[in-house]
C-alpha cells in the first residue's frame, strides 16, 4: 500500500483533496438550501458525511477510469471531475446542465471523461460496469478499470449479485465499491441482512474483498489505490466496502424517524471534512490555509450557482425531445459519444 | 360526507382488510418507520406489528416472489414497489409467474396478490422514476390493472384487488396522492371493471383514467363556453375493460378521445381507440377518434421539459377542437 509518509508530505496533494471535499460538502449545502427555499425541482439525495468515500476513492483512479456513480452521486461525480457549475446548472435543469437538463440529481454524468450517472434504478450500475470491463479487456486496454459504486442497500438486489459472478467468471477489471452507510433508506443494514460484514459478498464468487473506514480520507484513498493495482495487475475484479454515514436525510423527504439526534450527532463530529482538516493541521498546514481553501470553495460555489442561475432553460420541442431518444440518423452508424 | 387524501384512502383500503383477514399481509422497503416514501402507511406497522407489515430487503425480485408463493398458499399479500418503474427489477416474477401459475397448473392455483406501486410524473424524478408503463401489463394475460383517479375509487377499487382471486396491479398515483376527496368511512367496494361516468355530455367523449381525468374535467368544464358538450368517462380498471361503457358513451357523442399519460404511441388508448372501431359506435362516428398521450420520449428532468411532454388541458381541447372541426366540414 502506498507509504503514507510520502502522502503527508504532499502537500499540494492533500490541498486538493480538502478542496474537493469542501467542494462536495458546500454543494451539497447549497442544494440543500435551495430546496428548502423552493428553488429545486424533484428531489435529492445528499451524501454529507459520505463526502470521503467518493473524493478518496476517485483520486486513487486514473482518468481512463469509468466511474458509474449511485443516486447519491454528487460528491462522486464532482470528484470525477465534473464542473461545479456545469452540475449545478443540471441540478436547475438548465440547458449548460452535464445532461442538458434531461436528467437530473441522480443523473449526473460526463461520458467524455468516463463519468455514468447510472444510479437511479439501485444495483442495476453493476451489470453496466461488467460490459465496461469487457470492453476494456477486449479492446486490450490494460490500465483501464470500471468502478461501480453502490450502497449498503442495494447490495441485496440481485443483479449486484449476478454482476460480481459474471465479473469474477470472466475476469473483468472491475471495482466494486460498497458504500456502507449503515441504512437503506430507513432501514439499518443489520435489519436488511443476516450477516452484517458485507465483504463476505465477495468471497464465494472469488473476488478479493476488504474494507476500509469510509471517514478517513486517506485510508480510503491507499485502499482504492492498492485495490486498483490488483485490477489491473492480475485482470481481475475487487471489492471494497467503505464503511461511513451520512449525517443528511435520504432525501429532502427524509424526516428521520428512524434514528436519533444523538447518533447524527455523533457521526457529524466524525465527519470527514472535519477528520482531513485535523490531519491537514498536524501536518504543515495551518489554520489560515484551510481558511483560505474554505473561502475559495464557497466562492466557487457561490460563482456556479450564479452561473446556473444566469442560463437559459432548455428550449427544445416535443418533437425535438422524442428525436433526442434515439441516435441521429446523420451520423451514420457514428456515435458522437466519446469512448 | 369526509374528505381524505387519495394517500389515506388507500391506507384505510389496507387497514380495512388487513382487520377483516387475517391472510392479508404487507410487504415492501421502507413500510415502517419511514411510512413508505409517500407516506401511504403511516401508523400501520404500529397497528399490525413487523410480522404482517413487512419490511423488506432492496430485493424486488426476492420479495415479489415471496408475495407470489405466499398467494398460491392462500394468503393474500399487498406487495408494495416505492416506484412502479421499478416494476422492471421483478418482471418475470409479474409476466412469467403470477400471471401464469394459475392456467399452467390447470386452473389448480390462484395468485391472489396486489402489487401496489407509485406511478406517473409530474414531480420532477426524471426518467427512471416518472413513467406511466400499465400497457407493459395489460399485454400479458392473467393479470388485472387497476388506476384510480380520486380517493373515493382508491379506497373502493383496492378492497375489490385484495378480495379478488387473481394478480392486481393497482397503478397509484403519485401526483394524487396529496389530493382531498369525498371518502365515506363506512366500508363499500367498488367492482374492477366498472368504467365511471364523471360528467355527461352530447357531443364528445373523453375517455381516460388516472391523474388525466381531472385534467379532462376541466377541459370539458371549459369547452361549455364554446358550445361543445363532452361526456368524461373514467375507465378505472384497464383489465377488465368496460368496453360496453365505452361503446354505449360514443354511439351517443360521435366523436371520442382517449387521454392517458402514458405515451401514446403503443399506450392503451389504442386498444379503446380500436374496441371503439371494432364495435357498433364505429358507424355513429363522426370525425376520427383522437388520442393525447405523452410525447414518445423518456420523462425530462427540467420542470419546463417536463411539462411539455405530458398531455396537458390545452392539448385535450386542441384535440377536442379537431374532432369538432370535422363536422363542420361534412
Ligand atoms: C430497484 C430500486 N429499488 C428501490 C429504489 C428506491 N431507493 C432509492 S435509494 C434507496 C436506498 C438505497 O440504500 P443504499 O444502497 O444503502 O444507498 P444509500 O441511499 O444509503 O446511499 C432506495 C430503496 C430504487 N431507486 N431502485
Ligand atoms: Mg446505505
Amino acid at each position: 500500500m502506498e507509504d503514507l509518509s510520502r502522502l503527508l508530505n504532499d502537500k499540494p496533494f492533500l490541498e486538493s483533496i480538502m478542496e474537493r471535499l469542501m467542494l462536495a460538502r458546500k454543494f451539497e449545502d447549497e442544494v440543500f438550501s435551495l430546496f428548502k427555499r423552493g428553488r429545486l425541482h424533484g428531489t435529492t439525495h445528499l451524501c454529507v458525511g459520505e463526502e470521503a468515500t467518493g473524493v478518496g476513492s476517485i483520486f486513487a483512479l486514473k482518468p481512463q477510469d469509468c466511474v458509474l456513480s449511485t443516486h447519491r452521486g454528487h460528491g462522486q461525480a464532482l470528484a470525477k471531475g465534473i464542473p461545479v457549475d456545469v452540475m449545478m446548472a443540471e441540478m436547475l435543469g438548465k440547458e449548460s446542465g452535464s445532461n442538458r437538463g434531461r436528467g437530473g440529481s441522480m443523473h449526473i454524468s460526463d461520458p467524455s471523461i468516463n463519468a455514468f450517472g447510472v444510479g437511479g434504478v439501485i444495483g442495476a450500475s453493476c451489470p453496466i460496469a461488467c460490459g465496461i470491463a469487457l470492453s476494456f479487456k477486449l479492446r486490450g486496454e490494460n490500465d483501464r478499470v470500471a468502478v461501480v459504486f453502490f450502497g449498503d442497500g442495494s447490495s441485496n438486489e440481485g443483479a449486484v449479485h449476478e454482476a460480481m459472478n459474471l465479473a469474477a467468471a470472466w475476469s473483468l477489471p472491475v471495482l466494486f465499491i460498497c458504500t456502507d452507510n449503515g441504512y437503506g433508506m430507513s432501514t439499518p443494514l443489520a435489519k436488511a441482512v443476516n450477516d452484517v460484514d458485507l465483504t463476505k459478498r465477495g468471497y464465494p464468487f472469488g473476488i478479493m474483498s476488504t474494507e476500509v473506514d469510509g471517514n478517513d480520507v486517506l485510508a480510503v484513498y491507499r485502499t482504492v489505490r492498492a485495490a486498483r493495482a490488483r485490477v489491473t495487475g492480475e485482470g481481475k475484479p475487487a471489492f471494497i466496502v467503505e464503511h461511513t454515514y451520512r449525517t443528511s436525510g435520504h432525501s429532502k423527504s427524509d424526516r428521520n424517524l428512524y434514528r436519533t439526534e444523538a447518533e447524527i450527532s455523533d457521526w457529524q463530529s466524525n465527519n470527514p471534512v472535519a477528520r482531513f482538516t485535523r490531519v491537514m493541521l498536524e501536518n504543515g498546514f495551518s489554520e489560515s490555509d484551510i481558511d483560505a481553501i474554505d473561502a475559495r470553495t464557497s466562492r466557487e460555489i457561490a460563482e456556479a450557482l450564479a452561473y446556473a442561475e444566469s442560463c437559459p432553460e432548455p428550449a427544445a420541442t416535443p418533437r425535438e425531445l422524442e428525436a433526442e431518444a434515439y441516435c441521429d440518423p446523420a451520423d451514420n452508424g457514428e456515435c458522437q459519444c466519446v469512448r | 360526507m369526509r374528505e381524505i387524501t387519495y394517500a389515506e384512502a388507500v391506507r384505510e383500503a389496507m387497514c380495512e382488510e388487513m382487520r377483516r383477514d387475517e391472510n392479508v399481509f404487507f410487504m415492501g422497503e421502507d413500510i415502517g418507520a419511514y411510512n413508505g416514501a409517500f407516506g401511504v402507511s403511516e401508523g400501520m406497522i404500529e397497528e399490525f406489528g413487523a410480522a404482517r407489515v413487512r419490511e423488506t430487503p432492496i430485493s424486488e425480485t426476492a420479495f415479489v416472489g415471496a408475495g407470489v408463493g405466499a398467494a398460491l398458499m392462500g394468503m393474500r399479500p399487498i406487495v408494495e414497489l416505492m416506484f412502479s418503474d421499478f416494476i422492471s427489477v421483478c418482471l418475470d416474477q409479474i409476466i412469467n409467474q403470477a400471471a401464469k401459475l394459475r392456467f399452467m397448473f390447470g386452473g389448480t392455483v390462484s395468485v391472489p396478490m396486489v402489487l401496489r406501486a407509485a406511478a406517473g410524473g409530474g414531480t420532477g424524478a426524471a426518467a427512471q422514476h416518472s413513467q406511466s408503463l400499465e400497457s407493459l401489463y395489460t399485454n400479458v394475460p392473467g393479470l388485472k390493472v387497476v388506476v384510480p383517479s380520486t380517493p373515493y375509487d382508491a379506497k373502493g377499487l383496492l378492497k375489490s384487488a385484495i378480495r379478488d382471486n387473481n394478480t392486481v396491479i393497482f397503478l397509484e398515483q403519485k401526483k394524487l396522492y396529496r389530493i382531498k376527496g369525498e371518502t365515506p368511512e363506512e366500508e363499500y367496494l367498488i367492482p374492477l371493471g366498472l368504467a365511471d361516468v364523471k360528467t355527461e355530455g352530447d357531443d364528445v367523449t373523453l375517455i381516460s383514467y388516472g391523474r388525466t381525468v381531472q385534467m379532462c374535467l376541466d377541459a370539458a368544464d371549459n369547452l361549455i363556453s364554446e358550445g361543445v358538450s363532452a361526456e368524461v368517462l373514467d375507465i378505472r380498471s384497464l383489465v377488465p375493460l368496460d368496453t360496453s361503457s365505452v361503446v354505449k358513451s360514443v354511439l351517443k357523442t360521435g366523436r371520442a378521445v382517449i387521454v392517458h399519460e402514458s405515451v401514446e404511441f403503443s399506450g392503451f388508448g389504442a386498444e379503446i381507440a380500436a374496441r371503439i372501431a371494432d364495435s357498433e359506435a364505429f358507424f355513429s362516428l363522426k370525425a376520427p377518434i383522437k388520442r393525447v398521450g405523452a410525447y414518445y420520449c423518456p420523462i425530462p428532468f427540467s420542470p419546463e421539459l417536463e411539462k411539455s411532454v405530458f398531455p396537458t388541458r390545452a392539448r385535450i381541447e386542441a384535440a377536442v377542437r379537431e374532432t369538432m372541426k370535422t363536422l363542420h366540414e361534412e
